[in-house]
């Protein structure tokens, strides 16, 4: 499985969205979650984005205040997984018009959407943004 | 009723207010647990509309507050089923967020998910798709699989996509799927217009697992290697070949090229990436590639204009993975940048870095890299800083020192790193000094220099990292006390009142030091001092006004050496410990009067531990006590204060000479196997029961015998001989003992020869130092010394004690037992693919077919001879139908399940006896499996 999990943390370190693609426990998340953040977040600017825990990769990056980490298998692509976030958040980008914690916060469910579109079974599907898109506009026109 | 769920749906929270309400309160937990509560009723309501917003809140919280929400899986399992799309989603949601494969209500979405899976809206098919991928277990991967692969071949790319990654789940939940899926996934792969985004990465991960199955499948990748457009599919792609390369020669040499030109194509940093990485780990002895990636790290990755720490540690990265490749060169074309990285801000680049540098560690400049790092480590944070002392004793260490050359340096360089302030590497630095000292017998007096050292400073007691380095430096120091240059000031070292900060064990090792060098000063002062120092007295001047303290130190590399000489040329080191005991002293230290003052504060800092609460530490004093007890016994003027017995012939002398006889033994490393080697004597029953015996010698104690060595713990055998002694202290002649024993048990003495072996070589620095015939010729002499000095700092290697086969831990190639799911399921795809490719070649060759699934299935089954028959059967009639293959399929692997375990020993067996065999025949497979490609 290549991708683990992803979440988006905010600069308190709270969880703003929770992605897992492999069974965890409540407590285990719990766990995972407070170590992981704790440890991206201390990190300056002038480090890198990556940090092996446990047995993962977990690639970061900041947006404002928000935080995208992904949990990776150890041989995935660094730098592929920065240009997934990356594409990840001009797609929010291009829904919400500039998005912002609050953005995904009140619409936890469309980002999981979009996430969705995106990645199967830590597997990604889908890069193209327009595609990804497609289903959300579609319930927004319906409803 | 009606009225009531209207009012409710009326005055329900919607998933906006409570996330509004979430952000007002201070301390969420109250409003979540009062909004639980609310939830718990709401969600009961037949109100599917009341009881979807429940849910969705209730989601909300178990994924962002990790709120528990089992309990309500079967409302999920209601909302999942409604006919609005709007409610459908809240409940797929609901469920790919909270179950899991043992939930038990998901037997009960079996039908619903099917009947979305086939539904004609496509994003309801989407819904269950992404559920089955989260959630899927074995029975619905086989309840479902027929409509899964229907949608393989769906025409909405939408609805395709998504089946092609849930295959992956189905796979490994249900391998039989395979049989029925497999080929329209390669399609997938295959076909011009769709995007191979999902498939590739199903790919991708299915090779990652069981490479082998898929190299029939090598065409189709080398096509998207060579065509695709998509950086993504790229870089999957070449996860795929860096799969695949090493399983196969000729497929590596088909992708150097397309290789070579994506690298110098592209623009993409992490397309560049993969591809370097590719190259490193599999590529490597293809030079032109393997240049132009090396060059590529340097330009793209280790340029210090664009300051990218994520590159930099990349860089560094694959640069280790070329180091571990022996490809060291290009690790040091880049010496300077990761030299440079070592104070790097990001302790993650910096932890690369120094293992990189580790790698470039040789002979020539361990000296020079060591010093480097330990400057570097003084000025980092502990934890790096420990994590540089780490990687320095470990790469000295590896091989049993095969890099150090310069024992004396390496020994100094242990002191040196124990007291860096940070250091808590205590325990493997006393393994080293220990090990050194028993394995190199020339480096000892350089060890016993640099154990005094440590022991004689009051400040390193307090640190408790330096506990297990005291403890080696003690044992040290009394083991080789001959070499020490002033035995009292050990003794001061080893009494002084902070040692009451060492913990018991360390302490007891401490007195038990104290009485090594007890009796080596007594025996020096009684034992008839004309024999030994007739030599000495004629040098002892011309030393003493000539040689620097340093030669003396060297002279003193000499087995049988006599304190007394070492004596002449230090009295300035001694004066500023301890002036009252030795200061007035010129040529002799073991003068009446020292000995005195000795044995009067052994028995003051002693005295109050023979009530100690720890055995071993009261154990220890009262030996040494006892011992002073028997001297005062047998010589009664040696408590006076003063008086002399110079000369005499004193009867305790020949205690003290058999006690000293049984220290002066030298300890060599013990092999972990010496005891195996040991032949059982002819008549010695092994297995027969003692229990008997129990009657006949119940009441005898059976003290442990010193026959048994230990070779991990060396002072063990020692306490042991020490043991008898006392208890025999009268007549046992333990040097004989000990020679009759090593006598008979010359197999437990591994190093024996090789000591000997060994000390033909370490000798020699006495003998030039010593063989001062006739003329004694200063010039000679210190020329000689200078020599000898310049010898062993600089070139020859010491004689390093080394047991060839024991130490290395019995690392037996233990293959993993494969999982017998991945088993299966790449049995299943084998099947698939080489049946396929079967039927392609069946027209042009017959005979190989057999042969390769003979193959096949020799490295895929049991080895049971009923079913290689089944097999055989199988071949007979290579067109049978699908009903009938599959029916066989099916038992077999059931079969499989029952003897799971078997499998794996077998074939661990297997791959043990038959390896060659088998690789024969894996070759066979594979030169058949992709000539069309390939040639």
């Amino acid at each position: 499985m290549g991708i683990r999990f992803i979440l988006m943390v905010n600069k308190q370190g709270q969880t703003r969205l929770a992605q897992y693609y492999e069974y965890l426990t409540i407590e285990q998340r719990r766990a995972l979650e407070g170590e992981i953040v704790r440890k991206c977040l201390a990190r300056t600017e002038q480090q890198c984005s990556f940090v092996e825990h446990r047995n993962y990769k977990v690639i970061y990056r900041r947006y404002a205040s928000l935080f995208f980490l992904v949990g990776v298998d150890n041989d995935e692509n660094e730098l592929a997984i920065l240009e997934f976030i990356h594409l990840l958040v001009e797609t929010m980008d291009r829904h919400f018009g500039n998005v912002c914690e609050l953005d995904i916060m009140f619409h936890l469910e469309k980002a999981h959407f979009m996430l969705e579109e995106m990645v199967i079974n830590g597997c990604i599907v889908e890069t193209n943004k327009s595609n990804i898109l497609m289903p959300i506009q579609l319930m927004d026109k319906a409803s | 009723m009606a009225g009531s769920s209207i009012m409710e749906s009326f005055f329900q929270r919607s998933l906006d207010d409570l996330i509004k309400g979430l952000r007002l309160q201070v301390t969420e937990y109250n409003f979540i647990s009062k909004s639980l509560e609310e939830i718990r009723r709401e969600i009961k309501s037949t109100d599917l509309q009341t009881k979807s917003i429940a849910l969705e809140k209730l989601t909300y919280l178990n994924s962002i507050h990790n709120i528990d929400m089992i309990w309500a899986s079967f409302h999920v399992v209601e909302v999942m089923s409604s006919n609005k799309f709007i409610h459908k989603k809240i409940g797929y949601l609901a469920a790919s967020q909270s179950f899991n494969e043992s939930t038990d209500v998901i037997l009960l979405i079996t039908n619903q998910l099917r009947k979305d899976l086939n539904s004609g809206n496509q994003f309801e098919a989407g819904l269950a798709l992404e559920c089955l991928a989260k959630i899927g277990n074995t029975d619905l991967a086989r309840d479902l699989t027929p409509e899964v692969f229907t949608l393989l071949s769906s025409s909405k790319d939408f609805v395709r996509k998504k089946a092609v990654a849930v295959m992956l789940r189905v796979f490994n939940k249900y391998p039989d799927a395979v049989r029925v899926s497999f080929k329209r996934l390669v399609e997938n792969l295959e076909s011009v217009n769709t995007d191979p985004t999902a498939a590739i990465g199903v790919f991708c991960e299915l090779c990652s697992k069981d490479p082998r199955s898929y190299l029939p499948l090598a065409p189709e990748f080398y096509k998207i290697l060579v065509d695709s457009k998509n950086n993504w599919v790229l870089i999957k792609v070449l996860k795929v070949f860096s799969n695949l390369a090493p399983l196969e020669p000729r497929l590596a040499k088909r992708i150097v090229d397309p290789i070579g030109e994506h690298m110098k194509r592209t623009s993409s940093k992490s397309l560049m990436f993969e591809c370097i990485r590719t190259v490193v780990t599999c590529l490597t002895e293809y030079e032109v590639i393997l240049k132009l990636a090396v060059e590529k790290i340097r330009d793209c990755f280790l340029s210090d204009n664009d300051d990218d720490p994520n590159l930099k540690y990349l860089g560094l990265q694959v640069l280790s993975i070329l180091g571990s490749k022996q490809q060291l060169w290009a690790v040091v074309e880049n010496k300077e940048f990761v030299i440079n990285s070592l104070s790097d801000l990001d302790p993650n680049i910096k932890f690369e870095s120094l293992q990189l540098v580790m790698e470039m560690v040789s002979e020539g400049n361990v000296a020079e890299i060591t010093h480097y790092l330990v400057g570097v480590a003084l000025k980092s944070d502990p934890e790096f800083c420990n994590e540089i002392l780490g990687s320095i004793l470990m790469t000295c260490s590896r091989n049993v020192y095969e890099v150090i050359v310069d024992f004396d340096w390496y020994v100094s360089l242990l002191g040196d790193i124990s007291r860096n302030p940070h250091c808590q590497k205590g325990e493997e630095i006393e393994r080293q000094l220990v090990d050194i000292c028993l394995r190199v017998a020339e480096v000892r007096p350089e060890i016993v220099r640099v154990a005094r050292d440590l022991l004689i400073d009051p400040a390193l007691l307090s640190n408790p990292y330096m506990h297990r380095i005291l403890r080696a430096a003690a044992w040290v120091s009394g083991e080789h006390v001959e070499f020490s240059r002033n035995p009292f000031e050990l003794m001061e070292a080893l009494l002084q009142p902070r040692t009451n900060l060492l913990p018991p064990l360390v302490r007891s090792v401490y007195i038990q030091t104290a009485f090594k060098v007890l009796v080596f000063c007594l025996s020096s002062y009684l034992v008839p001092k004309e024999v030994i120092s007739a030599p000495v007295d004629n040098l002892a001047p011309e030393v003493s006004a000539e040689t620097s303290e340093q030669e003396a130190s060297l002279c003193e590399g000499d087995e049988y050496f006599d304190p007394r000489m070492s004596r002449t040329g230090e009295d300035s080191n001694v004066d500023n410990g301890q002036a009252s005991s030795s200061g007035s002293l010129e040529n002799d230290p073991f003068t009446h009067e020292s000995i005195f003052n000795m044995l009067n504060m052994i028995k003051m800092a002693l005295g109050p531990l023979s009530g100690s609460d720890e055995v071993e530490v009261l154990e220890r004093a009262r030996n040494v006590l006892g011992l002073i007890d028997l001297m005062e016994q047998e010589i009664p003027g040696l408590l006076a204060r003063e008086g002399s017995l110079r000369g005499e012939e004193v009867q305790g002398s020949r205690v003290l000479d058999l006690l000293q006889n049984a220290f002066s033994k030298e300890l060599g490393p013990v092999s972990l196997s010496a005891q195996q080697r040991v032949p059982v004597p002819e008549g010695l029953q092994l297995k027969e029961n003692l229990s008997e015996l129990e009657t006949v010698c119940g009441d005898i104690d059976l003290t442990p015998s010193s026959s048994f060595s230990l070779g991990s713990v060396p002072f063990v055998e020692k306490y042991n001989t020490q043991h008898m002694e006392k208890e025999s202290e009268v007549s046992t002649e333990s040097t004989s003992l000990l020679t009759e024993h090593r006598k008979r048990h010359g197999l437990y003495y591994l190093s024996a020869d090789k000591n000997a072996s060994g000390s033909n070589d370490y000798p020699p620095v006495n003998e030039m130092s010593n063989p001062i015939d006739g003329a004694q010729d200063l010039l000679r002499l210190t020329s000689q010394s200078v020599d000898s000095k310049k010898k062993s700092t600089s070139k020859r290697r010491p004689v390093v004690v080394r047991l060839d086969d024991g130490e290395e831990a019995t690392t037996s190639g233990v293959e993993k037992a494969k999982d017998s799911k991945d088993d299966i399921l790449s049995g299943a795809v084998r099947n698939i693919l080489l049946g396929d490719e079967s039927k392609h070649m069946s027209s042009q060759s017959k005979p190989p077919v057999t042969g390769k699934r003979n193959g096949k299935e020799v490295s895929l089954d049991t080895g049971h001879v009923p079913q290689s028959k089944e097999t055989l059967g199988e071949i007979e009639n290579t067109s049978t139908s699908v009903s009938h293959h599959s029916k066989e399929r099916r038992r077999r692997s059931k079969k499989k399940d029952g003897d799971k375990e078997e499998t794996s020993q077998k074939e661990k067996q297997k791959s043990h006896r038959s390896g060659r065999s088998k690789t024969r025949q894996t070759a066979e497979i594979q030169s058949q499996v992709i000539p069309d490609f390939l040639l």
